[in-house]
């Protein structure tokens, strides 16, 4: 929020130097995250007077003589394109060496064959506008009021002398949306007296002229104060320059002085304000109440805007004339010749105004002074200041109809007990109850103290302090955290800490995937449809069902994954976009599955590891190692299968299980998702991505929690070799299963060679096994490791096809 | 006597002149073996008179015996060669790259949560990892988030449902540690969370790790004297903090935690702007209304809560400018963390 510091000084005294009451607002819990001097850039310009000025022959110049006062002497001579300037002028004379706001420097000129010592400004060559000084805006030099003294610094004629801080404040804390809200907090910091806006009026006639402001109970809820006041007689004029200044640094433009009064409380005290034409309020009447469904109002950004019943209306008796809270209808707009106004300080709830707020896009200051939160004085002392001002500044004549319909809050200030102790016990220092007491009474608190004991009298503007907590932040954020004195817990009992198993297990898993050569990668938990339809899934996949968020930030983020291929896919792309040949990368992380949609329940948040892959040296036997690696690693062992993936390669998918539990698949990218991948041509001619997806979940419950040691049995193994043709149909699996099947003595079978030939058959190919015979009862005898081997054979043969060579 | 000089004279020359172990087993047939000549001398002893048998008996053995000896140095000489020859023969350039596969790393931001769990693992928490996916009451309302005030609007919410959401915070983890066991606690709760905002200092989805103390008589001071500890443990043995006042609706008083610049100690530089001082986290004293949300006796019991947006830790820590790059996931990126 914008604050000027001359006007926050009108509200208390302030004697420190503005970087001083910076750091003072940060030590009290309001940043400052700008400051800004208004007369920064600008250097050695001041109020020249124009003794005379003569036309240069055949230009469009003048040739001014300029007296700039003592420091700069009284015969400037300063060449002019301007028209508007003429002898006795007093205008900003920028001499020889002045700066002016965009790093403009001001040295001597030549000018059509003329030397130029210095220059004259315009309005806008000083970055002001008509606003903050009348003339600025116009076309030619800036002429300043006449009693405007000769040789003064511009910066303090134009009262640029001054610092706008740009304060931001915490949500917990509406009441210090306002030049008096932060004047309260600098008088506590500093210890000054708070010199409070003149909240006087008083009404110039009795009469009460058939006037009516209700609110409908339904709406009560929405709005629980409405005041109203009636004020007559209106004049039209221009506010004094100073309420205009205030009003455009803070990003208002001047209209009139009714309107300026408006906005100028909103500022000061925090209070939003509207004023209503009474004559075009049918029935002389304000009725509070629900928009009907798709009812429209035309606001005074001239836009119609459809409502439901969720929106607060302002009506008359027969029409809606300004949305609540936000905006005021193009309806009952203040016009040159409105003479009657019914001035309208409420508090709407603030909920219901970032609702419509929202709903309808428009964004309004009143609407966020609303959405943060009014409070009811804030709304008593806001139409108290208005009227204040309205009759100070001769605005209108106050009436005597003044209108207050409450929900029925209390006025009262609320009550609070406090320990001193208890503060203390929150911030584990001694405060000294004195010191609480004057920092608390320094806030507006009421204090009375029994003993240890405080009983407070809350400010009214106070919403957010209800306990101790809150009032041990007040106490400390006064005294200054730098009094906090760290300690370690010292009350605290001993815990134990760290990973548990499981979660050291999953480290150690990234861990042994890095010592396989794969990065760790991060991708977001969202992605749209497209990226499923990129993976070719069928209507019905179940990859689908997915959740959908209510409000994306963009459509390409608009569902959770229910797979994490894509991610991977995209890692894969964007580095073979930026010219890296190879890459090995795992993310582990989760899907979102949803148990039921529309979503009844959370969904299933479901671990997967995923693993991607590719580069000339990339197989999927390189990939499959890895993962072998890892059951391994774990002291598992992973059964590979054919399997099948929309988006993988029909002859390059394998389903991945273990000890019968299902964990995902590992395969090739099919070439059509290649193809779609954003990447040139080129460089997707020889790409092959391998990729895996394992359910990290259901592995997990796999991991072995004890190890038991298995002693040798001692008894005597054979080894036995074993050559096979088959179809190349014949899964090296299959072989596995059956001779496993077959002989109960096979303690191991493992594939070492495998070839195809002709001279084997159309459609064979060769298989070497190596087996192990062992029984640990027993020794096993040359005799029964050949039986057993016949046996295997004859199983194989009988049905898988199988001959042995 | 006979001494065989003769025979002396070939063996010694013939062994002179053997170059390998073809050559040596050759010498060995032609002398030593059966049909060698050394051999073949004992058939003369027919023709030896029988009394000078056992001299010529012994002649043949010395001279077998004194071949024999040659052989054994020759054969010791040419084993020696050869290994020699073939440790020649294998020599290779051992600067040349290896076959192995290269070593890969943990994600920057893997790497600094752990060396956050770390150090707060030693001060005695433990680590609960909650749902992304949350409720209104866990993620807002019983942390005294209400549904009517601002402090909502502090985090963009991407909502699934008018109640279902995807965390903003890891704040909801102290819901459910306090929901599942009584004081004492020490939690640390790491995870993802999202925000409905995109720019360049903003991700939809970040992480944040959570921490939660929870135990009689916990104070304002335990929580700097604890982000003390922190802050030495991740950035430098003098760190220090500094808390100033700050809002969050589920702790009272609430606080921004700022770090001594850990690039200049202090004195000011660009990392601190010129302040000496690092913004990193916040946190505060639990909000009584907190702890009555899970059924603790905020008389009985007070605690201490935490943020820290992991993502800053790493960009400060690593020296990294830009939070998207964290998500971009090029190799020439993520392969610089490994230590």
């Amino acid at each position: 929020m914008k604050i000027l510091l001359s006007w926050l000084k009108e509200y208390v005294d302030i004697d420190v130097p503005v970087e001083v009451l910076v750091e003072k607002l940060f030590g009290s819990g309001f940043e400052v995250e700008e400051t800004v001097y208004l007369g920064k850039d600008i250097e050695k310009v001041v109020v020249g007077e124009v003794t005379s000025i003569e036309p240069l022959e055949g230009t469009h110049l003048h040739v001014c003589h300029v007296d700039c006062g003592g420091e700069y002497g009284s015969d400037n001579l300063i060449l002019t394109g301007a028209d508007n300037v003429f002898r006795g002028a007093k205008v900003p004379a920028a001499v020889v060496g002045a700066k002016l706001p965009g790093g403009i420097e001001i040295s001597p000129r030549k000018m059509a064959g003329m030397m130029s010592y210095g220059m004259l400004c315009s309005g806008e060559e000083l970055g002001i506008d008509e606003n903050w000084q009348e003339g600025a805006s116009v076309h030619g030099i800036l002429i300043l009021p006449e009693d405007s003294k000769t040789g003064e610094d511009i910066v303090k004629t134009l009262a640029l002398d001054d610092y706008l801080l740009d304060i931001s404040i915490t949500a917990n804390r509406p009441d210090c949306q306002s030049v008096l809200g932060i004047a309260r907090e600098v008088a506590a910091f500093l210890r000054k007296p708070l010199k409070e806006p003149d909240y006087s009026y008083n009404c110039d006639n009795t009469g009460k002229p058939e006037i009516s402001v209700s609110v409908t109970d339904d709406a009560k809820e929405l709005c629980p104060r409405y005041l109203g006041h009636y004020i007559y007689d209106v004049k039209h004029f221009d506010s004094p320059r100073e309420m205009k200044r205030r009003l455009s640094v803070c990003g208002f433009g001047a209209i009139d002085a009714i309107v300026d009064i408006t906005n100028y409380v909103l500022l000061e005290v925090g209070q939003p304000m509207h004023a209503y034409d009474l004559d075009t309020l049918d029935g002389k009447s304000i009725i509070v109440r629900r928009a009907a469904d798709g009812e429209k109002i035309v606001t005074l950004d001239e836009k119609e805007r459809v409502l439901t019943r969720e929106n607060l209306l302002i009506c008359d008796k027969t029409k809606g004339v300004g949305l609540a809270g936000i905006m005021g209808g193009l309806n009952s707009e203040i016009e040159p010749t409105t003479s009657e106004i019914l001035l309208e300080a409420a508090k709407f709830r603030r909920d219901s105004v970032r609702k419509t707020s929202r709903a309808l896009g428009l964004h309004t200051d009143a609407a966020a002074r609303f959405e943060k939160g009014v409070d009811e004085y804030g709304v008593e002392i806001g139409m108290a200041r208005a009227l204040n001002l309205v009759q100070k500044m001769g605005v209108a004549k106050i009436g005597a109809s003044h209108f207050d319909v409450s929900a029925g809050e209390s006025r009262e200030c609320r009550m609070a007990e406090v320990s001193v102790k208890k503060v203390n016990s929150v911030l584990g220092i001694e405060v000294p109850q004195k010191e609480i007491v004057d920092i608390l009474k320094a806030l507006q608190f009421g204090v009375s103290e029994n003993g240890d004991m405080l009983t407070l009298t809350i400010p009214r503007f106070r919403t957010d302090i209800e306990n101790y907590q809150d009032i041990a932040e007040e106490v400390i954020r006064e005294y200054g955290y730098s009094h906090v004195v760290p300690t370690f817990l010292d009350s605290a009992k001993v815990t134990a800490g760290g990973l548990n198993a499981a979660q050291n297990k999953e480290l150690g898993v990234k861990k042994f995937l890095c010592t396989q050569g794969f990065y760790e990668v991060q991708t977001l938990a969202m992605y749209s449809r497209r990226e499923l339809d990129m993976l070719r899934l069928s209507e019905d996949a179940p990859e689908r069902r997915a959740v959908e968020l209510l409000n994306p930030i963009t459509d390409n983020l608009s569902i959770m994954r229910t797979t994490m291929a894509p991610c991977m896919i995209n890692v894969i792309s964007e580095n073979v976009k930026t010219d890296h040949a190879a890459g090995r990368f795992f993310e582990l992380a989760n899907v979102y599955l949803p148990k039921a949609l529309p979503l009844t329940e959370p969904p299933e948040e479901r671990k997967i590891l995923c693993l991607g892959a590719y580069g000339a040296n990339e197989s999927y036997f390189t990939v499959k190692a890895a993962i072998e690696a890892l059951a391994a690693y774990n002291g598992l062992t992973f059964r590979f299968e054919r399997g099948e993936r929309p988006y993988l390669h029909p002859g390059i998918c394998a389903e991945i299980s273990c000890d019968g539990v299902k964990l995902g698949t590992l395969g090739k990218l099919r070439y059509e998702a290649v193809e779609g991948l954003p990447i040139d041509d080129g460089k997707k001619a020889d790409l092959s991505i391998f990729l895996a997806e394992l359910d990290y979940t259901a592995l997990s419950g796999l991991f072995k929690r004890e190890l038991k040691y298995t002693p040798d049995s001692g008894k005597t193994k054979i080894k036995r070799d074993m050559s096979l043709v088959v179809s190349k149909k014949t899964l090296c699996v299959e072989i596995e299963d059956a001779a496993k099947k077959a002989s109960p003595l096979l303690s191991d079978i493992r594939l070492f060679d495998h070839f195809e030939s002709e001279k084997l058959g159309i459609g064979k190919k060769s298989l070497s096994f190596s087996l192990i015979f062992a029984d640990p009862a027993a020794d096993v005898t040359d005799e029964l490791a050949d039986a057993q081997t016949d046996k295997i054979v004859a199983a194989l043969s009988e049905q898988l096809g199988a001959v042995r060579r | 006597m006979k001494d065989f000089s003769e025979i002396r004279e070939q063996v010694r020359s013939k062994l002179e002149s053997v170059r390998d172990a073809v050559e040596l087993s050759d010498f060995w047939q032609s002398y030593l073996g059966k049909t060698g000549v050394i051999s073949g001398l004992m058939k003369e002893m027919k023709s030896v008179p029988a009394e000078e048998k056992p001299l010529f008996g012994k002649a043949v053995n010395d001279v077998r015996e004194w071949a024999q000896e040659l052989y054994r140095t020759k054969s010791a000489e040419i084993k020696k060669l050869e290994l020699k020859q073939r440790y020649e023969r294998e020599s290779i350039d051992v600067t040349m790259p290896a076959f192995g596969i290269p070593q890969a790393n943990l994600h920057p931001i893997t790497i600094i949560k752990h060396q956050m769990i770390d150090v707060f693992a030693g001060m005695g928490f433990e680590i609960f990892e909650g749902p992304e996916i949350e409720d209104d009451d866990h993620n807002f309302t019983r942390l005294n988030v209400l549904k009517d005030h601002p402090s909502r609007d502090m985090q963009d919410t991407f909502w699934l449902t008018d109640d279902l959401l995807l965390r903003t915070h890891t704040s909801p983890g102290q819901i459910r540690t306090m929901d599942a066991k009584k004081p004492p606690i020490k939690v640390l709760v790491p995870g993802k969370v999202f925000r409905s905002d995109s720019d360049a200092t903003h991700s939809p989805m970040f992480s944040q790790m959570e921490g939660l103390v929870v135990d009689k008589g916990i104070t304002l001071c335990d929580l700097q004297g604890m982000l003390d500890r922190f802050v030495r443990g991740m950035f430098s043995d003098t760190a220090k903090t500094r808390l100033r006042p700050s809002y969050f609706p589920f702790t009272e008083p609430s606080v921004e935690v700022d770090v001594s610049c850990f690039e200049c100690g202090g004195k000011g530089c660009p990392l601190c702007k010129g302040t000496g001082w690092i913004e990193v986290l916040g946190g505060g004293v639990v909000n009584k209304k907190v702890l009555e949300n899970c059924g603790i006796d905020p008389e009985e019991y007070s605690g201490l809560a935490f943020g820290i947006g992991i993502e800053r830790i790493t960009m400060l820590k690593y020296g990294i400018s830009h939070m998207g790059m964290l998500f971009e996931n090029d190799l020439d990126f993520l392969s610089q963390f490994k230590a």
